[in-house]
Order: structure tokens, then C-alpha cells, then sequence
């Protein structure tokens, strides 16, 4: 069956368990494996499931974006690093989903505006934070059934799961997503509170998502809500699982959540690490679905530009 | 050894740490009132924010009867003597709270991870130092890592440039003698001109001896808390450990009778119930939790029938840390589930 090709940029523990996911694909396939360290495991890890790999950043890749025909790039890179690289493959056409901190995109958690970024032909997604793609869905579970004024998530992550790069800049991710749990989630107001554990074993992800609603919460529509979520979740992230609740509490409707990885590449109690891949690799097999069907076409930066200059007039 | 003509700074926590008791709830006039007293007794430095820090105010913590802004503008401007002090958890608050209690007049920010996590805390304590700050690296739960492990984590946080590392016994679980390790570790690794602070939970009545450990194995700088406010049994109680620090010669430039009368007059009156060592309290200090915990498990024992006791033995099982108040009713509900299934 044909297949979109795509590149993965940045061979860490992120893009190598992407990788895995990829390799699962009936609908993407993993063409190249861009790094910028000749020596990276990830690299030599690629080359062995029989990618083109550089270590030549993205200026290598380049050439080759026509030839290998690629459509669709994954970044996991890191935000300084994605704003250049989403400038240079964007103006070949190339879908870029960001995995990093970066959001030049509109945020994506795909059980709730996947179908949206489709209709706005974006040229760049981008996958928000792991902590996001983990509570985002429940928040907006809650909000389609009533108005949601405050939304608030905890994330709980084990240490080993988490990188120096969140670590460096552990403001990023409570902003990002607390934007985020407003923005696609549908909360007036949100809140992201990040807790690292050390525990030994690792724990496996937690995430508590409290939700405070305009009005009295219509209990059991939010409940059927949540578990029509669940499963939409489930389809991509089989680990993820709903521990307790919804509780409701006056007007605070609170849903205690698990995520466990599918052990790809990482352990399966990076449930954080492994929600992030997964949701990304499924934006993938949306798009990529589309782009089969003919029926999508990325919008080159250069038109998007002039469509963004366009709605700034028209505004 | 005697510990005669040392001298040491106290920290006041019955306006921050004493937010926990009060349930966020002390009244900014409450705040002012006890903040002049403290001035007025000679406390050096008194921390005011949420219990949890700028940032707290959350369904998970609780929210504030004020805002961190505006509980801050009002104190500070009344100080004749003293610094105000914030607190902020990485991954709670961000550098914007930050910058906003550095704008309403902060002297000292204390920037505090769990123990073992401190390189989360760079970008604030490397921006409190730039903002001109005394800044402070404030090791959580450290009854949990060795003090070699410890001492690794201050010199990630003196690195970033804190001024002074504290370590910080947040379920009152330290006996002297693991106090006395961690604060003897730390004065072996860290500049001389690093200072070295301690706090204390009053969970298994070692709040004072705790304490005097640390200012013997070298500490400068010890938490207190008025009238015994703070999580769990409260903190270090203030008043006493002044009055031992006098009777050992221990210098802290604290008034012993003002600072008994600030407790008795104008603390005790406000508590909506004794901070004492119940059975709760003790099961915190015992079991290892997060003295916050405290009155969270209270609230979902009463909820959902099941013991307060138990979800916090349960909570030191699952090796929770600080700011996990969120398992607290997932764990409620998962004891009420398995009474119902017995």
C-alpha cells in the first residue's frame, strides 16, 4: 500500500520511540532520521531499521525533500532549534508536527481539534506538552457538555522520565499548557501544576484534571462525556486509564487519571514521553490518511503568510 | 559544644507555612497585624505568601482568602526592620510570580524543589540572584536522600547562584541526628560564604531539638513559626526556640517576651484549632508525608469514610512528595472501594 514518507528531525529518546510507532504504520512511513551528532545512538539505531540518516541538521535534509518525497517531517528538536527548522521545510511544503516547546502552530490533541487543524490546511502543528495531551482531552470532555470556568491540571511524572531540556525550563510547560487547557480544552481560565518523583520503581504517570464548572455539573452527561473521551484516547495510548472519578463536588467535577506507555522504545512507565509520540504519530496518520485521499494540500509558509497577513487586515 | 555567642537568623513561617492551618484563609489585616509584631519583636525575616508559594492558589492547594500581590503590598511597606520573604515551588509558580514579588518589594526568594530535583529550580534562582535578591535553595522532604545526595543537589543550587541552601524536614520525619548529617555534609561541600538554614515540622515534637542540631553542625539560619503555626503540628514554634537559644546563648536578636506575646495575642486567637501533635500529625512524622497533607486527608476521611490515618500511612507508601495533594482523594476513594469490596 502507498504510503506518505516522512523524516524525523532530532534522534533522541523522543524521536527514536517515534520511530517505533512509525514503524507500526499502515499509513506512514520513516524515511529519514536527521541529528546533528555523527556518533548519536539514535542515528545508528535508525540506520538499522533502514533509514537515511544525516548528521548534518536539517540544511542536509534539504536536498532530498523532493527526491524522497517527503511530506510529512516530526520535530523533536527543541524550540530554538524548530523555529528554524519549521521555516526551512515549511517552504518546501513539508507538514512539520512539533513536538517541542516551540507553538509556532496551533496546539493539537487530537480527540478534540485534530478535525479542526484538517480544515485550516496549517502547515505546522504543534503537539503541546505531555502533560497536555494527557488532561486536555478530559477538560474539553467536561466543557462540550457545559461551560467549564477554571480548568486545572496536575501532572505527575517520574524523574527518570523527564529531560534536561524540561528541566532547564520547567516555566514552559505549566504555561504552555496552561494556555493550552484554555485554548483547546474550553476552561475560561487554566492551570498546570508539573510534580517530579523520584520514586523507585518509577511511577507511572498521574494526571488529575479538576474542572469547575459555570453552573451545577449535569453529572451524568459528564460522566458518559468522560468515557466516550477515554475511549477516544484509548485508541492511540492503550495505557490510558481512568483511576478514579469523575467526582463532583459542588461545582468541581475532578477525574483522576493513569497513563502507561506502550514500552516502545522507552520504559512503560513514561507514560508521559509515550502519549506524547503516540499522539503525534497519530496527527501523522491523520494527515498523511488525507494527503492519500487527495484531499489535503499543505499551505506553503509563504502562502501562509499571506493568508495570516490577510486575516490581520481583515481584523 | 557550646554553641554561647553564635549567632543566627530566624525566619518567620506563621504567615506562609501557617497558611496550611488556616486553609489559605488568614485576612490581610491578620497578616499586617502579626507581621508588625514579629517587626517589632526583632524577627529578622518573615516569609508571607500561600502555603504553597506564589503560584498556590489552586483547587488542588486551595485558594487564598487574598492574592500573593496583594497580601505582599501590604505587608512590606509596614516593616521597619525586618525582610519579607517569598516562597516559590518550580513547577507551581513561575518566574512571572517571581518578578511580581520582587515589584512589590521582596528581600529574599526561596526557591524550593524536592530534594532530589533541584535542577529545576535554575531559571529562578539564577533570576533571583539577577534581580538582586537573597536567594535561597530550599531542599524539600530531605528525610528522603542521603546527605551525600543532599549535598550534590546544594551545589547544583549554589552553582545557580543561591545564596544559602536549606535543608528542609517537610514531614517532620528528622531526628537529630539525621539533621545534624545533612547540615555537617553541606557545610563540608558548600562555599564558606554559602550559608546553611534548616527547617522544621513539629511532627514528632523534634522541632527545637532539630533545630539546635542544625545551628551546632552550622546552620544560620533556622525557620520558625509563631504561636507553633505551619503544616501538620506546625513548624519549629518560634517562641521556644528563642527562649532555649537564650537560655544557651545563642544569639538571635529576637525579644523573647515580645515574641511570646505576638503568639498568645495575636496568633492563638486566629487558629480554627489547636496545631497540635494528633494522631494525624504524628502519622505524618512517622509515616514520612508532606505535612501539608494534613488537613486534606482530614477533609476526604470525613468525605468518604474511610481513616485520615490511613490515607497518610498510604500516601508515605506510594513515596509521594511535596504538592501531591491531588492523591490524597484518589487514594480516599481507592480505601473506600476496597471497605466496600470487604
Amino acid at each position: 500500500m502507498n504510503k506518505i514518507k516522512c523524516a524525523l528531525i532530532g534522534p533522541g529518546n523522543i524521536g527514536t520511540d517515534l520511530l517505533y510507532k512509525l514503524q507500526r504504520s499502515e499509513l506512514l512511513e520513516a524515511v529519514w532520521m536527521v541529528g546533528v551528532d555523527a556518533a548519536s545512538e539514535g542515528l545508528a539505531r535508525a540506520r538499522q531499521f533502514g533509514l537515511k540518516t544525516t548528521a548534518g541538521g536539517v540544511d542536509a535534509l534539504l536536498a532530498h525533500v523532493a527526491a524522497d518525497d517527503i511530506r510529512i517531517a516530526f520535530d523533536s528538536t527543541s524550540a530554538y532549534a524548530h523555529a528554524d527548522n519549521a521555516r526551512k521545510l515549511g517552504a518546501l511544503g513539508v507538514l512539520m508536527i512539533d513536538l517541542t516547546p516551540a507553538a509556532i502552530g496551533p496546539f493539537c490533541i487530537p480527540p478534540v481539534n485534530l478535525a479542526a487543524q484538517l480544515e485550516s490546511r496549517t502547515g505546522n502543528v504543534n503537539m503541546v506538552t505531555c502533560g497536555g495531551q494527557a488532561t486536555i482531552p478530559m477538560v474539553a470532555a467536561v466543557s462540550r457538555v457545559q461551560a467549564v470556568d477554571y480548568g486545572e491540571i496536575i501532572a505527575t511524572v517520574s524523574s527518570k522520565s523527564v529531560g534536561p531540556g524540561t528541566r532547564k525550563n520547567i516555566d514552559e510547560f505549566t504555561r504552555t499548557t496552561a494556555r493550552a487547557v484554555e485554548r483547546v480544552g474550553g476552561a475560561a481560565r487554566g492551570k498546570a501544576i508539573i510534580i517530579i518523583n523520584p520514586a523507585e520503581p518509577p511511577l507511572i504517570m498521574r494526571d488529575t484534571v479538576h474542572c469547575l464548572t459555570t453552573d451545577e455539573p449535569d453529572q451524568a452527561a459528564i460522566t458518559a462525556s468522560v468515557h466516550a473521551m477515554l475511549a477516544e484516547v484509548q485508541q492511540y495510548v492503550p495505557g490510558y486509564r481512568l483511576k478514579n472519578g469523575p467526582v463532583f463536588e459542588g461545582k468541581r467535577v475532578s477525574i483522576y487519571l493513569e497513563v502507561e506507555g506502550l514500552g516502545d522504545y522507552l520504559p512503560k512507565y513514561a507514560g508521559n514521553l509515550d502519549i506524547m509520540t503516540a499522539a503525534a504519530a497519530r496527527t501523522g496518520e491523520v494527515f498523511a490518511g488525507e494527503m492519500l485521499a487527495g484531499r489535503w494540500q499543505p499551505q506553503t509558509s509563504a502562502a501562509a503568510e499571506t493568508a495570516s497577513k490577510t486575516k490581520e487586515l481583515a481584523t | 559544644m557550646s554553641l554561647r555567642g553564635r549567632k543566627i537568623r530566624v525566619h518567620d513561617m506563621s504567615l506562609r507555612d501557617g497558611m496550611h492551618p488556616k486553609r489559605h484563609q488568614i485576612t490581610i489585616e491578620q497578616m499586617k497585624t502579626i507581621a508588625t509584631g514579629l517587626d517589632d519583636a526583632g524577627v529578622p525575616l518573615i516569609e508571607v505568601t500561600h502555603g504553597d508559594g506564589l503560584g498556590g492558589a489552586s483547587v488542588n492547594y486551595g485558594f487564598a482568602a487574598a492574592s500573593d500581590e496583594d497580601y505582599l503590598r501590604a505587608v512590606i511597606p509596614l516593616m521597619k526592620q525586618a525582610k519579607v520573604s517569598a516562597l516559590l515551588l518550580p513547577g507551581i509558580g513561575t518566574v512571572d510570580e517571581l518578578r511580581m514579588a520582587a515589584d512589590c518589594g521582596i528581600g529574599t526568594i526561596r526557591v524550593a524543589t524536592h530534594c532530589t530535583e533541584a535542577d529545576v529550580s535554575e531559571q529562578h534562582i539564577a533570576l533571583g540572584r539577577k534581580m538582586g535578591l537573597d536567594t535561597v535553595g530550599f531542599l524539600m522532604m530531605s528525610h528522603m536522600a542521603s546527605p551525600q545526595q543532599i549535598a550534590e543537589q546544594a551545589l547544583l543550587m549554589e552553582s545557580y547562584g543561591a545564596h544559602c541552601i536549606y535543608t528542609t524536614d517537610s514531614a517532620g520525619y528528622m531526628l537529630p541526628e539525621d539533621v545534624s548529617e545533612r547540615v555537617a555534609r553541606l557545610r563540608e561541600v558548600l562555599r564558606p560564604e554559602t550559608e546553611i538554614g534548616f527547617h522544621g515540622h513539629h511532627n514528632l515534637a523534634m522541632g527545637v531539638a532539630n533545630s539546635i542540631a542544625a545551628v551546632a553542625a552550622g546552620a544560620a539560619r533556622i525557620d520558625c513559626a509563631c504561636g507553633g503555626m505551619g503544616a501538620g503540628a506546625g513548624n519549629t514554634p518560634l517562641e521556644v526556640f528563642i527562649a532555649v537559644c537564650e537560655r544557651m546563648g545563642i544569639d538571635t536578636g529576637v525579644d523573647l517576651y515580645k515574641v511570646t506575646d505576638v503568639a498568645e495575642d495575636l496568633v492563638t486567637p486566629i487558629l480554627d484549632f489547636p496545631v497540635r501533635i494528633d494522631r494525624n500529625a504524628l502519622t505524618l512524622g512517622f509515616a514520612g508525608a508532606y505535612s501539608s497533607f494534613l488537613l486534606f486527608a482530614k477533609r476526604a476521611a470525613a468525605q468518604y469514610g474511610v481513616s485520615a490515618r490511613d490515607i497518610l500511612v498510604e500516601m508515605g507508601r506510594r513515596k509521594t512528595v511535596g504538592g501531591q495533594e491531588d492523591m490524597i482523594e484518589d487514594v480516599a476513594l481507592d480505601l473506600a472501594r476496597a471497605k466496600a469490596a470487604a
